[in-house]
């Protein structure tokens, strides 16, 4: 479904993403894992464009959408990513953030488009804040909105960067339980994040990144019951 | 000296009644009220739109994708850039002697030369401040519009922009405020707003100190009624945000 091939990336002299390949297939969920500073957000931000590659080249679907020429609005209505803060837009309803895009890209009409955000209000269990401001909010409700405003563009394929490390713990449950049953429903995803539960559970691959580059890569079970590589011991030694 | 005093007390009355009352010169000041009220708003108006595409175009510009710059809007920054500098670096009586001697010399409708004089000198500093609007928006609004595909100018128009209005409003609420004060500025070439027809008085009368006192007055009033109905406004924005 996407093909990265030789992807690197650099802020000024800093080396940020070191020749990375790597390729994700459709139904596949990859996790990211490793130390904060090694790549992981921008390898994710690099898979929509929010940041241009420095080198490489990123194939969706085909297509390849590192090409200038390529009209990437297209190609980021069927790519949706969650935040680690959220970005809800504050000056509009929870209605209005959900169906904005959909009905502003011309996918579907209005109407359609309130009686899909109902929907999907209701899958995440927030029906009743339809009307409500971001503001009125949790931050656990936020991003449980967020993905439901993602999921609104009927997208191939789900990022999400972090979206549990701005939450109080106690909230990062009802948003992971949202995760594992987009999971659940074959959804293909990329998910940077700290949650190894979840990365076990979920994960049909688990990427370990450090210093831009990915230093270890295996199903769930053989990377946290045999990691190899020194670096993922060490990491792994900390953080479970 | 308490003579003099009581002597100058005892013309005041005369002096008030040549300088506003006599052949029904209120009228007077009043339409030269209206003028300088009209210049300030069509004068803010035409700031604004042009302020406004002007901050779009430069921060468009500083927006584009590495590889995919636009050499129209490459082109367009740049006209923008040297139209801010050259307007915000020259003194605005300056500028209104050069449309009105040297662009537009023919011209007898003066209040017209000064609306574009002063819309055009407005626009600059306008642009300015809307630009740091449109950067005083968190960046992850506009990736999260973005990233579900919308475009630059959806983006813009939808999310970027009505959060960037409340940011500008106070700076946005001064301009209009110097503007107001700037439409004097009018006077020097022959456009008849409040401060023409107070000179005029003056000069007819051999008695400057009403008129000009008068208008100051005039103006001082107007802006602290304004700067009292700007802040009631910011008070009410301010309360919608803890909604």
């Amino acid at each position: 479904m996407i093909d990265v091939k030789n992807l690197s990336k650099s802020f000024g002299d800093h080396l940020v993403l070191d020749d990375i390949s790597q390729h994700i297939y459709p139904g596949e969920k990859v996790v990211v894992i490793g130390p904060s500073g090694s790549g992981k957000s921008t390898f994710l931000r690099c898979l929509n464009l929010l940041e241009t590659p420095s080198a490489g080249t990123i194939s969706f679907q085909g297509t390849v959408i590192t090409d200038p020429k390529v009209k990437i609005d297209q190609v980021r209505q069927q790519m949706g990513m969650v935040f680690q803060h959220f970005n809800l837009f504050p000056n509009m309803t929870i209605r209005k953030n959900i169906t904005l895009a959909p009905v502003r890209t011309g996918l579907m009409k209005q109407e359609e488009a309130d009686e899909l955000a109902g929907h999907l209000l209701q899958r995440v269990d927030l029906t009743d804040k339809a009307d409500a401001y971001p503001s009125q909010l949790s931050g656990g409700q936020k991003q449980r909105v967020a993905i439901v405003r993602a999921l609104a563009m009927r997208p191939k394929l789900m990022l999400f960067d972090e979206p549990t490390s701005a939450l109080d713990p106690e909230m990062v449950g009802e948003v992971l339980d949202v995760m594992k049953e987009l999971a659940r429903d074959g959804m293909t995803m990329v998910v940077v994040t700290h949650e190894m539960g979840f990365a076990r559970e979920v994960g049909s691959r688990v990427l370990f990144m450090a210093d831009g580059k990915v230093l270890e890569e295996a199903p769930p079970a053989e990377l946290f019951g045999a990691p190899k590589h020194a670096r993922l011991q060490d990491f792994l030694s900390k953080v479970l | 000296m308490f003579q003099s005093l009581i002597d100058w007390l005892d013309r005041i009355g005369p002096r008030l009644q040549r300088a506003f009352i006599e052949g029904d010169r209120w009228k007077l000041y009043l339409q030269g009220l209206g003028t300088t009220m009209e210049l300030t708003v069509i004068a803010l108006i035409f700031g604004v739109l042009l302020g406004l595409i002007v901050a779009v175009i430069r921060s468009a510009h500083d927006q584009q994708r590495i590889g995919r710059r636009n050499f129209v809007l490459g082109v367009l920054n740049v006209l923008c850039q040297i139209y801010t500098t050259v307007i915000r670096g020259t003194p605005m009586l300056v500028q209104l002697f050069i449309w009105t001697f040297v662009i537009f010399p023919t011209q007898r409708n003066k209040v017209l030369v000064a609306f574009i004089g002063l819309g055009v000198n407005s626009g600059a500093y306008v642009a300015e401040i809307i630009r740091g609007g449109l950067m005083s928006v968190d960046a992850g609004q506009s990736e999260a519009g973005r990233s579900l595909g919308l475009g630059y100018f959806d983006t813009m128009r939808f999310i970027v922009i009505p959060q960037a209005f409340k940011n500008i409003l106070p700076s946005l609420g001064n301009e209009f405020i110097t503007l107001f004060k700037d439409t004097s500025l009018a006077q020097a070439i022959g456009g008849a707003e409040m401060l023409y027809y107070a000179s005029t008085i003056g000069g007819r009368t051999f008695d400057y100190m009403p008129p000009l006192l008068g208008i100051a007055a005039m103006y001082l009033a107007i802006v602290i009624v304004f700067t009292w109905l700007q802040g009631r406004l910011e008070r009410r924005l301010r309360e919608s945000d803890r909604r």
